[in-house]
């Protein structure tokens, strides 16, 4: 077997079959200088005609998105947390506080996530894996390793902003499950849904590791951002990067920006920011490294993006083997088999 | 301070956060941890409406610390300068100044003035009515005899302003900010650090202030007591320095330079008023004996805009229809306005971009006043609140406005959107950006430029045989703008050019013909013409300045070639003040402009702010005025005694210094002085405006806590341009409260449940956000809480809610007439708040309790306690 279902990949879209290719191009979001002004939100909509994705207020901070859907491309999730940012200085000391109500919005938001279809992802950040009791998830970042709980009196407090988008992996699931054909590589290394020909299975929906990629109600076809590949086509960057004021959102060529995001990690850490660290960078991960990755200030749960993303195709090698092995993994085999036929 | 950027200016933000990126330190002080604070270093939260105590704090520490940039100040402040012997502080009289009329609430302000200066006979009625101080704007106000002041270099006489300020502040201690602010010493002491140690000859510091410094009943002090520090430490007229006033719509700084205020003509001109008979009469006012600068040329600025109004019929035998501009004679402002439509006294309305119905302090008594009006014409993008108030206004559900009987017959006209038109925006910057129109307007949707040239056409086609003299203005009008076909098609609806009437507005040489490039050749006898003297130069060489674009990469530091700003294109006002004395930039790091002695000018960076040729070291000759009188360390060049002023001797009427007054509606006393409030501040005692009552009055407790109101990032102010739009609506839709968790827990408020916020004079329903970002302040001994809503929701849209400014009330700065709209008391109740007759009844009874009667509020001399009240109330 090659490569090609894990692990580094140097030329996607090469691999992809694209011959001479421009350079692989992507995302690098920093977190740290974003403002949540959702301009990226309204930008992308917008460009793309997108249609709105429901008129609710949701509790959580500033956010009332909830979650990468069909009809938002873009999401910018709001965490406030009782920490401190790096050296930040957020001018509790001495007035008359009491404990925080971070608790309480969440307790107060978490029913509603457990009643939404999705699991809380038309709502919030998805559950996580390998919680067995329900965990309140109203404002992202409840409850999180380090966070300071049940303290008397509040002392610190953080308000995080992070714009959250398709990961563009290196080895996506939605394209390598999808049996129409639909979900291709670009000759931009990005991965893009051809409206006209997906037939709404909906496979691709499980094959995210990220539950980026949904099907559009009444519609029934998958969505998901494009990396704006029209602009692109046009030589033109993608709408969300052109409209964020500070360079939260910074496209370029894919090798550039994994060295510029290490200096500006490099810098931070410098700047007494030690929590700053990098999200979907590394070519070794589960998915290949993203194509649009990011800079953290905390654990990518905080944001609602799952620590270890795994392609599910990474297995598919080992689950060839079985299934030709045991008979009564029929089943399984096809899938597989499916699975391999279906990724051009 | 009074400003969250991030949020209501994202885009200018991206500069900030290119600064820190670069290694500046950002400090947010503000009542609510917004996105701003979020990315600022150093957040310091204090109470709303107290900012002049936390700033005089600093300026105290300066003081106290001997940390203000002395060769700075001493050459180009007032520092030096000695007031009148019979000058009486605040300190001195337990928070008045000396000259305070308990009767009128205003102040004799002869006192107040330099050593050896003659106070002419000021009428305080007219000052006040006619907002004096923004009618002086940009002259500044004249000081008789500036020139001759004695003065003590040294800054030790008792007397001079330097020792006056070092007074005035000495009680403003950290312990005393604590109190006033609630900013815990700790913080307010970095921020003084910070600030000092990075203001010298080497750094300059920037102070950035919003709506949240303006919309209070001591505004225009707030933004004194900025300016004020930022003097003391050397940073205005430096680069990296400066006080920025970040404005509230993309042209709002266009719509003050070309004005839609009641007081002001063009270029920062006075409207005339009934006592001016003649031009000369208007010139008199505007001068002062000495007068220095350029604030002494306004007899060429206003002849030159008078021979643009009325052209060829404009000559000096007519005073250049001087007689045929409209008069002012008393408090036309917004507020004075929509009182008077209550009162039957305003027929009709003219409401273009704007949604007073929501986005004017207490909505109720704008929605009163247009319904009883006879006619109304809006114009918008969108069917707002303010042409729908007559058949779905909360007053319709209370039976205070009827749609059946509601006599008010309301114009619609569809507005084209800023793509949809061309033109120039002024920004913040007071720079100048050239618009090109993307799309035609659909439908009858025009431009504001269409629908005020045909409707001066039509009415002056309609008064062409008219021999009433009222009707001479119209008839002699220049409206004689170049067209162009527009969306009709050629004829008589053609689209006036906008390029034509930036032509115009910069003004001509007539006796040439040509374009002007500066306001410096302006003339009084009628040879030029100038629409705003200030935008003169921007079609400078014939070319549309405006329409720049080169990249920075392209250009030097200060971008020169990327739209212009006004005047001459300067970036920084008053670059004179970047060098010393002899001319020297104060540092290599912070040069801009500099005196080239080989060439004999000023020269640099910038354009200097400065007549170009006159050497540092000159000496004024004597009885010489305007901008001959301008000696080479004048660097205020607009000041009548070219001196920036530390002590305001005149031009400001409620104190020569800023003083911290607790705003109108309070729950605490003021911990500084027996006067609690603004004793100036223009209150409206009527039945229809009543106020929550502020210690000593009694019933405060009925409204314990502090409410603010301001923007989020995703609605635009009254909601016009963002509650129809989807993409928008849905990133905020619904209307919030934000309260603590200790103010939840207080009152019994359950996030995301219903809570309604009382005054008395609305109750207004929105949905809980419990959130860490707002936090109780300790004040004066007691706990103080404070909840904050955005005010962009209504009636009206995709997303709807309760008129945020129906909760407050009408009371005024005396300065400039700006409605204290980010303060106020209320309280919070959980659950919906009642409707119908229950809401009537509901605020009766919190009246009721608070004991609010229309002499709440009024008695603004807190010690003599005259109420001041409508007559007719």
């Amino acid at each position: 077997m090659s490569n090609r279902w894990s692990g580094p990949l140097h030329d996607v879209a090469a691999d992809a079959g694209h011959v001479d290719p421009p350079p692989r191009v992507g995302f690098f979001t920093d977190t740290s200088v974003c403002i949540g002004c959702k301009a990226c939100e309204v930008a992308c909509k917008e460009w793309n005609a997108v249609p709105e994705d429901g008129l609710d207020l949701l509790g959580m901070s500033f956010d009332n998105t909830g979650a990468l859907g069909a009809d938002s491309w873009r999401h910018v999730a709001f965490i406030e947390q009782p920490r401190r940012l790096g050296h930040q200085e957020t001018g509790f000391a001495g007035l008359p506080t009491g404990p925080s109500g971070i608790p309480e919005t969440a307790v107060a938001v978490e029913p509603r996530l457990r009643e939404a279809p999705r699991g809380g992802a038309e709502l919030g950040t998805s559950p996580l894996p390998g919680r067995t009791e329900p965990q309140a998830l109203g404002m992202p970042g409840f409850d999180r390793p380090g966070d300071a709980t049940g303290a008397e009196s509040r002392t610190d407090f953080r308000w995080l902003m992070a714009s959250d988008v398709c990961k563009h992996c290196t080895h996506a699931g939605c394209l390598d499950v999808c049996p129409t054909g639909a979900l291709f590589r670009t000759e931009f290394g990005t991965v893009v849904v051809q409206q006209d020909i997906c037939n709404g299975c909906g496979y691709c929906v499980s094959g995210c590791p990220y539950g980026v990629i949904d099907r559009r109600e009444g519609d029934g076809r998958a969505q998901k951002c494009t990396l704006c590949y029209d602009r692109l086509s046009g030589g033109l960057e993608p709408a969300c990067a052109k409209a964020c004021p500070t360079d939260s959102i910074q496209f370029g060529e894919l090798d550039e920006l994994r060295e510029r995001a290490a200096r500006r990690v490099e810098q931070l850490h410098g700047l007494g920011v030690p929590e700053a660290r990098l999200y979907g960078h590394d070519p070794n991960d589960g998915v290949g490294g993203d194509g649009a990755f990011f800079l953290l200030l905390d654990e990518p749960e905080v944001y609602g993006l799952p620590p270890n993303p795994v392609v599910p195709t990474r297995d598919a090698a080992a689950m060839w083997k079985r299934a030709g092995l045991a008979a009564a993994a029929f089943a399984v085999a096809g899938v597989a088999a499916f699975l391999g036929e279906g990724r051009r | 301070m009074g400003s969250n950027m991030a949020e209501a200016h994202p885009v200018g933000f991206q500069w900030v956060m290119e600064a820190k990126g670069r290694g500046a330190r950002v400090f947010h002080v503000d009542p609510r941890f917004t996105r701003t604070s979020a990315v600022a270093d150093t957040y310091v939260p204090l109470r709303a409406g107290s900012d002049i105590a936390f700033l005089g704090g600093v300026i105290n520490y300066v003081l106290e610390n001997d940390l203000a940039f002395h060769e700075y100040v001493a050459a180009y402040t007032n520092a030096s300068f000695l007031v009148r012997e019979d000058f009486a502080d605040t300190e001195d009289l337990d928070g008045l100044f000396s000259g305070y009329d308990p009767e009128t609430a205003t102040y004799d302000r002869s006192s107040w003035f330099y050593e050896g200066a003659e106070p002419g006979v000021e009428d305080e009625e007219r000052a006040r009515s006619q907002t004096e101080p923004l009618q002086t704007g940009a002259g500044g106000a004249g000081v008789g005899g500036a020139g001759d002041v004695p003065r003590d270099p040294t800054l030790q006489d008792p007397r001079c302003v330097y020792q006056v300020l070092k007074r005035h502040f000495a009680r403003y201690t950290p312990e005393m900010v604590e109190r006033v602010c609630g900013t815990p010493r700790a913080q307010f002491l970095e921020v003084c650090r910070g600030w000092t140690a990075n203001s010298n000859r080497e750094r300059t510091t920037a102070l950035v202030y919003s709506v949240g410094w303006t919309q209070h009943s001591v505004g225009a002090q707030y933004i004194r007591t900025g300016a004020i520090l930022q003097l003391l430490l050397g940073n205005i007229g430096r680069p990296g320095g400066g006080v920025f006033a970040l404005r509230g719509h993309a042209s709002i700084q266009g719509s003050t330079d070309i004005p839609t205020l009641f007081n002001l003509l063009p270029g920062y001109l006075a409207m005339p008023d009934d006592s001016h008979a003649d031009l000369a009469a208007w010139i008199a006012d505007q001068r002062s004996d000495g007068h220095k600068g350029y604030g002494y040329q306004v007899d060429a600025h206003l002849v030159s805009l008078l021979k643009e109004y009325f052209g060829d019929a404009a000559t000096p035998e007519n005073d250049f229809g001087f007689g045929w501009l409209p008069r002012i004679n008393g408090d036309h402002g917004t507020y004075r306005t929509v009182m008077d439509m209550i009162d039957g006294k305003v027929f009709g309305y003219v409401v273009m971009g704007q949604n007073p119905a929501v986005g004017s302090a207490h909505g109720k008594l704008q929605r009163l006043g247009l319904a009883n009006l006879e006619w109304l014409v809006v114009r918008d993008l969108n069917e707002i609140e303010t042409a729908t108030f007559w058949k779905d206004s909360p007053e319709v559900e209370t039976g205070e406005i009827v749609p059946e009987r509601c006599r008010t017959e309301v114009f619609l006209m569809p507005a084209a959107s800023h793509v949809e038109k061309e033109g120039t925006f002024t920004q913040t910057q007071r720079m100048l950006q050239w618009r090109t129109k993307a799309l035609e307007p659909t439908g009858d949707r025009r431009s504001e430029l269409w629908f005020a040239y045909h409707l001066g056409r039509l009415v002056r086609e309609r008064l062409a045989d008219s021999t009433d003299e009222r009707d001479l203005p119209m008839q002699k009008l220049a409206w004689d703008y170049a067209t162009e076909p527009g969306p009709d098609g050629p004829g008589p609806w053609d689209e006036p050019s906008a390029d034509d009437v930036l032509r115009r507005i910069n003004g001509y040489d007539l006796t040439t013909g040509e374009l002007l490039s500066s306001y410096l050749p302006l003339k009084a006898d009628g040879s030029t013409s100038a629409g705003c003297w200030i935008y003169t130069g921007v079609y400078a060489g014939g070319v549309n300045q405006a329409a720049r674009r080169k990249p920075h990469t392209e250009q030097g530091p200060y971008d020169a070639e990327w739209g212009w700003t006004w005047p001459l294109n300067r970036r920084v006002l008053y670059n004179r003040a970047s060098a010393d004395p002899e001319g020297r930039p104060w540092s290599e790091r912070k040069k801009l402009i500099w005196w080239d002695a080989e060439r004999g000018e000023w020269t640099g960076h910038d354009v200097p702010d400065f007549p170009v040729r006159t050497p540092p070291g000159h000496v004024a000759p004597e009885g010489s005025t305007g901008p001959d009188a301008l000696g080479g360390d004048d660097a205020f060049i607009m000041q009548a005694d070219g001196k920036a002023w530390l002590f305001a001797p005149h031009g400001v009427l409620d104190g020569p210094l800023p003083t911290h007054y607790e705003p109108h509606e309070s729950p605490i006393r003021n911990p500084l002085y027996t006067q609690q409030g603004n004793p100036t501040r223009v209150v409206y005692g009527r039945p229809d405006n009543p106020s929550n009552p502020a210690p000593p009055e009694r019933g405060s407790e009925v409204f314990p806590y502090v409410l603010t109101a301001a923007r989020l990032t995703e609605h635009h102010t009254a909601g016009g341009m963002s509650r129809q739009l989807p993409y928008l609506a849905e990133l905020q839709p619904a209307l919030f409260v934000e309260v603590s968790p200790e103010l939840a827990r207080e009152r019994g408020l359950e996030h995301l449940g219903e809570a309604h916020v009382v005054t008395s004079r609305a109750a207004v329903q929105a949905r809980v956000m419990v959130t860490d970002r707002m936090r109780p302040l300790r004040i004066d001994g007691r706990t103080i809480h404070q909840v904050w809503l955005p005010y962009h929701f209504g009636h009206t849209g995709l997303v709807r809610g309760d008129v945020v400014n129906d909760l407050f009330g009408v009371v005024e700065d005396p300065n400039v007439f700006i409605q204290e709209s980010k303060v106020a008391t209320c309280d919070v109740r959980p659950g919906p708040r009642p409707r119908g007759a229950a809401l009537t009844a509901l605020l009766e009874q919190v009246r009721a309790a608070a004991g609010v009667t229309v002499e709440t509020g009024t008695r603004i001399a807190t010690a003599i306690g005259t109420p001041h009240v409508e007559e007719d109330s």
